[in-house]
């Protein structure tokens, strides 16, 4: 099945003039990744830079992994049912586009926000860290290995969580519930990353790279699933039947 | 309006994109139904649906709320599947595998007009326009604006508009894709009676450059103008025909007539007349005649009163509107349900 590009363009920009107009939604992404930024930064200030040493063993980075995992799923788990509730999905679903190029359309749209708000938040923690931090703190802290998987790795748990949210939402019969399972959903996402930069759970160059193989592969097998679960029907009358 | 124009001759503005010229090829009916029914558990929203539209015929579908005009036009238009029957939508029989290329030919405009409040009306089209793949899809949201007058609202927010703007956006945004087959649920509801005027005469046009409008509607008297042929559901198709054949077959042609005092023998005066079958009272000082021909019984009559020394105040025939029509087939249907 091919994809047309100029359908899923049409749902990313239509998503993103839609989101940027969109307060109580541009709101709620914004103020997510501040509770995870804050957090890491008052305990790396208040650190002992004689105790810089124990960071070594950890990647406080890869904690605030969890604003990808939940920033998105905020706008992926209204995308589908938000759209219906509003009335405007039929007019949608009666044009030639099928559920993969609208819900691929809605992921990106849900995906570019998500990653530029993680990565400037990022931006935001190394720079306070660089600038305020004690030295010792920065160069325990600030590794390019949990660089590199920052990077990495922000864009594939975004994803999975966009695919879980969607999945939700065209399940869905009402936004907030949808965005409560959403949170929930996510919720593993946070715990992984969290248990793995406080080194509970060990992590090497290998087990990232398959990690990483096993992220992609389950962005693909989302959306392929998810777009296996777009019922027209249900959709359009709200029933079951 | 702007649909119309160029060299006298009757042309879409939106032209043809990679698909079959007018008829050729296509077979003689835009669209057709047999035996469609969709069930949904128990409950029957329509059943046993059969139709032939011809290419370019304006083509309404009337019937009472929860009659199963919306749900049909869903069903014809591949959002949801029917339960037994089949159809053939421009050409391409209706099966899940063909959605897309049916939606690619066809354009609905549902009843609520769903529009993205939050965009502005050019936004809103240009995405239309994108999902449809439409070439120049700046000169087609320009001209789908001019044909609806609201060229000069483009760059608002839906949002802003009133209920009646919002219904031409959503107008506009169905003529985006050049349809061959254009569902319209509804159109001028909220409509102002000059705003409904203009979307009639729009409905025309695309009728007359070749466009099939299947109309649904509860406003008898834009049936009655607009339509080729109308069909009247309820459940199921209770008849389908023009509105003049459905008014000939229903009801009598009847000649009414009105006196300054009741006649004293009324029977004696209609009785035998030439093209007069029967009469009846109507009130005090009128009858009602069933007639075979009006111009061999007005006359007749008017000289039977005249010899009966009555003072006629008035003859005339009585004209039967699709409504009565409706009315009927729908009082016949619920009776037939009570019973």
């Amino acid at each position: 099945m091919s994809i047309n590009r100029r359908r899923v363009r049409a749902i990313v920009r239509k998503e993103l003039r839609d989101l940027r107009r969109n307060r109580s939604l541009t709101v709620g992404m914004a103020v997510l990744p501040l509770i995870f930024c804050v957090q890491p930064l008052i305990a790396v200030f208040t650190l002992d830079p004689a105790a810089a040493g124990t960071l070594q063993h950890e990647h406080v980075l890869l904690y605030m992994l969890g604003i990808p995992a939940l920033v998105p799923s905020f706008v992926a788990a209204y995308s589908v049912v938000g759209e219906r509730q509003q009335g405007t999905l039929e007019p949608v679903l009666t044009t030639p586009i099928r559920p993969e190029e609208l819900l691929l359309g809605k992921a990106v749209a849900a995906l570019l926000p998500a990653l530029a708000i993680a990565y400037l938040v990022y931006a935001v923690f190394l720079a306070c860290v660089e600038l305020f931090a004690a030295s010792a703190v920065a160069d325990a802290l600030i590794r390019p290995a949990d660089l590199l998987a920052q990077l990495v790795f922000t864009p594939l748990v975004a994803g999975w969580s966009i695919w879980l949210a969607t999945l939700i939402s065209t399940r869905s019969n009402d936004i907030r519930v949808a965005q409560q399972f959403a949170t929930l959903a996510s919720l593993p996402s946070i715990a992984v990353t969290t248990l793995v930069a406080f080194d509970v759970i060990p992590v090497s160059p290998v087990a990232g790279l398959v990690a990483a193989a096993a992220l992609l592969l389950l962005n693909q097998v989302g959306w392929r699933v998810a777009s296996a679960m777009f019922d027209r029907e249900r959709l359009i009358l709200g029933t079951n039947g | 309006m702007g649909l119309i124009d160029r060299g006298g001759r009757s042309r879409r503005v939106v032209e043809p994109h990679g698909r079959p010229a007018a008829d050729g090829g296509r077979g003689t009916a835009a669209l057709s139904a047999a035996a469609l029914s969709k069930r949904f558990g128990d409950r029957v929203a329509f059943r046993d649906v059969s139709f032939e539209i011809g290419y370019g015929e304006v083509f309404g579908f009337l019937g009472p709320n929860g009659a199963g005009k919306t749900t049909t036009v869903r069903t014809l238009g591949t959002l949801i599947a029917p339960t037994s029957g089949s159809a053939t939508i421009a050409g391409v029989p209706l099966t899940p595998e063909n959605g897309v290329e049916i939606r690619r030919r066809i354009s609905i405009m549902p009843e609520s007009p769903g529009l993205y409040l939050r965009l502005s009306v050019v936004e809103n089209l240009e995405c239309f326009a994108d999902l449809y793949q439409t070439p120049h899809p700046g000169e087609r949201i320009d001209r789908a604006l001019q044909a609806v007058h609201l060229i000069d609202r483009a760059d608002d927010a839906c949002g802003r508009l009133s209920k009646g703007l919002r219904q031409r956006v959503a107008l506009a945004r169905a003529l985006l894709s050049d349809p061959e087959v254009l569902f319209l649920d509804e159109p001028t509801a909220g409509l102002d009676p000059a705003a409904a005027r203009d979307v009639h005469e729009l409905i025309r046009a695309l009728g007359r450059s070749g466009v099939t409008v299947f109309l649904t509607t509860h406003r008898l008297s834009e049936a009655e103008r607009l339509c080729d042929r109308v069909a009247i559901l309820n459940t199921t198709v209770r008849t389908i025909g023009k509105p003049a054949e459905l008014r000939e077959q229903l009801f009598a042609t009847t000649l009414t007539v009105s006196t300054l005092a009741p006649l004293g023998e009324p029977g004696r005066v209609f009785a035998g007349l030439p093209a007069v079958r029967a009469w009846r009272p109507d009130g005090p000082n009128g009858y009602v005649l069933t007639i075979s021909d009006v111009a061999v019984a007005a006359p007749a009559v008017t000289r039977a009163l005249v010899d009966a020394g009555a003072d006629v105040l008035s003859i005339g025939e009585s004209h039967h509107t699709l409504e009565d029509v409706y009315l009927q087939l729908i009082a016949e249907n619920e009776t037939g349900q009570g019973g």
